[in-house]
């Protein structure tokens, strides 16, 4: 193991740790408003909204990532526009990781029990009111744990960047295995940077979900 | 938007060639990443001393580090240390090593998931541990865990299209090559193969389906 790579090219790593947390950080936001659009949808008495949320969670669940990302890094150029690798990448992930938001949201809602909103309604709530008062309230709980666990999956995921010359730790990374030409210790390194985002976050969901379950 | 010349016999004579080598790794991940995933997951249910330990650790890290990583350092790094593995075999290398660990917490929880009851009966009537565990757990166990474990081979053949940064002649791989010569063949090329995937994952999760109606 050859420590100097790690400070030597400290501020290479950091530019690349940088492109990983801020595309997840907006992959995140984009996935979480979209993702809940969906999930509105999907859940909406229009039958329309409801079949076209189904059909594009189900589409986006089954076809890979890296497919996600092409269709917006490669996509425009067929109508002569274009995007750079970072933004289509961070619009793919994004995409991609609201499908599967979408699904965690709309489990969250139907977990609670049915009594619940019978009872809201027959006190004399609106359906929003029964929404924002009984109804979110206990299902953010039952969210909270798979989407912890999505923006994980989205901070490996945002990996894929590198495909596109997505400027993240992967990209960086390749710049200073060409410089050092020791690829073993270079991508342990990289490692070590993954991990000091993502286990963390496994251990705060996992204390998370012990508590939920105390509580019932 | 060319769909005649992108859908030209050739290009998709090279299409399927590429699905053949997504199916075939995918296949053989499938059934190592199982194997690992029992090992792993029956180690750290029954618990045993040290070899529990080192699981879990092991799991730990390779479920929080991105998998794109892990199938870059097999076919780069491992030669430093005198491991040459060509792009299949460092593929199917490193879906394994990811998804046996991912598979092994499915595996974990659905032994965990059974009775107690179940496992006291089976000791009070003399069975062994071994033998309990053989006829009385894994059995009920194996039925809990079909619904996440197709999830998680629908994963898996997704991401056999990160091989594209190891040049594995898989699916999305050959799809970039016809993408790269000519902007009217993005749209159609991505439409097809986001039709392949989606066919081949649904046809997936509809056996899980038949299975989990056939356990109930």
């Amino acid at each position: 193991m050859q420590f100097s790579i790690l400070t030597d090219y400290f501020g290479t790593y950091m530019e690349g740790f940088r492109g990983t947390v801020l595309s997840s950080l907006l992959a995140l936001v984009g996935s979480f408003l979209l993702g809940t659009l969906i999930a509105v949808f999907r859940i909406s008495a229009v039958r329309a909204l409801r079949w076209f949320g189904t059909g594009y969670t189900e589409f986006i669940r089954n076809i890979p990532l890296l497919l996600v990302v092409y269709i917006f890094y490669y996509g425009p150029s067929a109508f002569g526009s274009s995007l750079d690798g970072f933004t289509a990448g961070t619009i793919g992930l994004a995409v991609y990781t609201s499908a599967f938001i979408a699904e965690a949201i709309r489990a969250g809602i139907a977990a609670v029990p049915k009594g619940q909103t019978e009872a809201a309604r027959s006190s004399g709530l609106t359906y929003v009111q029964t929404m924002t008062h009984v109804v979110l309230p206990q299902a953010i709980k039952l969210v909270i744990p798979p989407l912890g666990n999505q923006f994980i999956n989205l901070i490996k995921n945002s990996s894929v960047l590198t495909i596109v010359a997505g400027l993240d730790l992967m990209y960086f990374a390749d710049i200073v295995n060409s410089d050092t030409f020791r690829t073993f210790d270079t991508y342990v390194f990289v490692a070590l940077f993954y991990l000091v985002l993502t286990l963390p976050l496994s251990y705060g969901m996992r204390v998370w979900e012990r508590r939920l379950q105390r509580k019932y | 938007m060319d769909f005649v010349g992108a859908y030209s016999a050739e290009n998709l004579k090279f299409l399927m060639e590429g699905l053949y080598i997504t199916l075939f790794v995918a296949f053989v991940a499938i059934i190592l990443s199982f194997l690992l995933g029992c090992i792993l997951g029956v180690t750290r249910y029954t618990n045993i001393p040290v070899l529990s330990q080192i699981s879990f650790v092991f799991v730990e890290i390779i479920r929080n580090l991105p998998l794109l990583l892990l199938i870059f350092f097999m076919r780069f790094a491992l030669p430093e240390v005198g491991i040459k593995l060509g792009p299949v075999a460092a593929a199917i290398t490193a879906l394994t090593i990811f998804e046996g660990a991912m598979i092994s917490e499915i595996v974990r929880a659905g032994l965990a998931s059974v009775d107690k009851g179940q496992i006291e009966a089976a000791r009070s009537s003399g069975l062994t541990s071994v033998q309990t565990l053989w006829h009385i757990v894994l059995p009920q166990g194996l039925r809990r865990m079909v619904p996440p474990l197709v999830s998680q081979f629908i994963s898996l053949l997704k991401d056999t299209s990160l091989g594209v940064v190891i040049s594995l002649a898989e699916l999305m791989h050959n799809a970039g090559i016809i993408i790269g010569h000519g902007f009217n063949y993005t749209i159609p090329t991505l439409l097809l193969v986001a039709l392949i995937y989606f066919t081949v994952n649904y046809l997936l999760s509809l056996l899980s389906k038949r299975l989990e109606a056939k356990n109930a």
